[in-house]
């Protein structure tokens, strides 16, 4: 219950003393489960049907000895958070040039932009890595495995953090914008001095949880012939016939990075609230295709009532805009056409649902009676 | 344009998009099932079975799919003999079933777990206040509600998915897409740009109408507040 206190407020009371031993007795068992499960899967590895014993210390040794380490783990892991760095700032500005693009007044260079992003979220990394592979040796260009590694890496994820750009904006209040247009900035420079600015604040968790992804596609690579981590690993355990030792030493060195930037994509959102007037995504999701369908905004809707420490009545117009959706000036409209102001927090009264409960508010003879109150006793 | 009109007499492209797809169906159906254990494991009020599942899926968010899939070939198939079947083809393909199944699991967890989150506290409480029991409040209350909000992170997932469908190349799958792709770079080098925009176009154009549907029904079913 410790990680999720969320849900289990939602969906359990606080138990009574039957049910913390009834939860007791599950709890114990399953932990028994759990255990007993374990030591079969330890078992099979210590004697599979027909093969060696996988947990003996001929096969671990070779796996885990300085020289595993300096001749093939380590040289993997720079080739690896090499092409992790380059394709990083490589996405960054792909995606900061292409998600300004996508905002901009112009409507040739906004298609064009556009075009392009939703073309590279769509088409899967090792298509693109394969394709760039043979071009690149077809060109002639050195070491055109790590080229075809980072050229596919800063396509589909500096779209992706184009869509973020562009969500970060369009999540912005719109006072932003209004009070820069006011000043007399143009709808470029407004862009580019006020909002951008504040949306990369916004951006930037989901961004460095994208960084975990761009780490985790590098492995992509060992299947064009990259020789990072995984192939290096996989070189080694063909060398000692223990792939299953080397895999695992390769798998606990890609958990242990990626497992430390997603604490600091948890971290970041707090230290980034100060410096955006946007909300920054805690839970961020990925714009991974088209439309990007997110229910980050039922979520910001369900956690509304923390704003209303006394509870009170609910709100009539949810004003969340958040996420990056298909089309982000709409959003801008709707919140005129629903009526709502948000510099005039009296709006959210809903007076017809207010004039129904109270019946002295009601016009005189305009309002039809209602099948419950029978009459004109108080009409006349 | 005659080369490119060859291209399709030459190899069946729509077979191996079949074979991606039939991949993805096979590990959406064995990853939900999963995922719903998981979820149901991970919003348990029993502490072994949520650190469990908070184990399983902060393991599978934080490992790259590809060695994943090389761990089923190399690793479950060759050292341990784990097979499911005596045809080569057969057997890498629900290898790699298993591998997107096992990984995709976790994100199926996460998106339902979202889902949850959309449901507000004041529903839970009023439910309880009108004397429903926790099945009935949560089969009746909750559960119809989270359905409805995480079916746009699951649409995600789902897409995502379909994408990483063509990592089966890691588990030997030679019959689909990425592997054809690269069989027919191979021979065709003159041909490289419109082989791969034969294969970009047909993902764009199985994803677009998937992500499109998912916004429709997540605006649709979404519960208005």
């Amino acid at each position: 219950m410790a990680n999720a206190p969320g849900e289990s407020a939602v969906l359990f009371d606080q138990p009574g003393p039957k049910s913390r031993r009834i939860i007791r007795i599950v709890n114990w068992s399953a932990a028994i489960v759990f255990a007993i499960a374990l030591v079969l899967v330890l078992l099979r590895l210590y004697n599979p049907p027909d093969g060696e014993n996988q947990l003996s210390w001929e096969l671990w040794k070779p796996a885990l000895d300085g020289e595993a380490w300096s001749d093939f783990y380590l040289p993997g892991l720079w080739m690896t958070l090499r092409a992790t760095i380059l394709a990083v700032i490589g996405s960054v500005v792909f995606g900061l040039a292409f998600g300004i693009g996508r905002l901009l007044p112009n409507v040739v260079i906004r298609s064009i932009a556009g075009v392009i992003v939703e073309f590279c979220r769509a088409v899967p990394v090792l298509m693109f890595m394969i394709f760039f592979w043979r071009f690149f040796a077809f060109l002639g260009v050195e070491g055109e495995a790590y080229w075809a590694v980072v050229v596919s890496l800063v396509l589909y994820n500096g779209s992706v953090v184009a869509e973020l750009v562009r969500s970060g904006v369009g999540n912005l209040p719109n006072g932003q914008r209004e009070a820069s247009l006011a000043l007399g900035l143009t709808h470029t420079q407004s862009l580019m001095e006020i909002e951008v600015p504040q949306a990369v604040f916004a951006m930037l968790p989901a961004a460095v949880t994208q960084l975990v992804v761009v780490l985790k596609d590098t492995a992509l690579g060992s299947i064009i012939m990259y020789t990072d981590l995984l192939q290096e690993s996989r070189r080694l355990g063909s060398m000692y016939f223990n792939i299953l030792q080397t895999l695992a030493v390769a798998a606990v060195v890609y958990f242990v990075f990626c497992w430390l930037l997603s604490r600091l994509a948890e971290w970041l959102p707090k230290r980034m609230q100060q410096r955006t007037a946007a909300a920054v995504e805690h839970e961020t999701v990925a714009p991974i295709a088209i439309m990007d369908p997110s229910n980050v905004n039922q979520i910001a809707v369900a956690h509304e009532m923390k704003q209303r420490p006394y509870g009170g009545a609910p709100r009539r117009y949810h004003v969340h805009h958040r996420g990056s959706n298909a089309s982000i000036r709409e959003w801008r409209r709707t919140r005129y056409m629903q009526g709502y102001d948000e510099t005039h927090p009296e709006s959210q009264r809903d007076f017809q649902k207010e004039k129904e409960a109270w019946p002295f508010f009601k016009d005189n003879g305009k309002d039809k009676p209602r099948n419950g109150d029978s009459g004109s006793t108080h009409n006349q | 344009m005659d080369g490119f009109v060859q291209l399709f007499s030459d190899y069946n492209i729509p077979a191996a998009f079949l074979v991606n797809i039939e991949l993805t169906l096979w590990s959406a159906l064995f990853s939900t099932v999963l995922g719903v254990i998981l979820v149901m494991m991970r919003i348990s009020p029993i502490t072994s079975l949520h650190k469990v599942a908070g184990i399983y899926v902060e393991f599978f968010k934080n490992m790259p799919l590809t060695i994943i899939m090389v761990f089923m070939v190399l690793g479950a198939y060759a050292q341990l003999k784990l097979s499911f079947s005596d045809t080569f083809a057969t057997n890498f393909f629900w290898l790699a079933v298993t591998g997107l199944s096992l990984y995709t699991a976790a994100f199926v967890c996460e998106s339902l777990r979202s889902g949850i989150n959309t449901v507000p506290l004041g529903q839970a409480e009023a439910a309880r206040a009108l004397g429903l029991n926790f099945w009935q409040a949560a089969t009746q209350i909750i559960l119809p509600q989270a359905v409805r909000g995480s079916v746009a992170p699951l649409g995600n997932t789902f897409i995502a998915l379909l994408k990483n469908s063509t990592v089966a190349a890691a588990a030997s799958v030679a019959t689909e897409t990425s592997s054809l792709m690269s069989e027919m770079i191979e021979y065709h080098a003159d041909l490289i740009v419109p082989i791969f925009l034969i294969f970009a176009f047909g993902y764009v154009i199985l994803i677009i109408p998937i992500g499109m549907l998912t916004t429709y029904l997540s605006n649709r079913l979404a519960v208005r507040r």
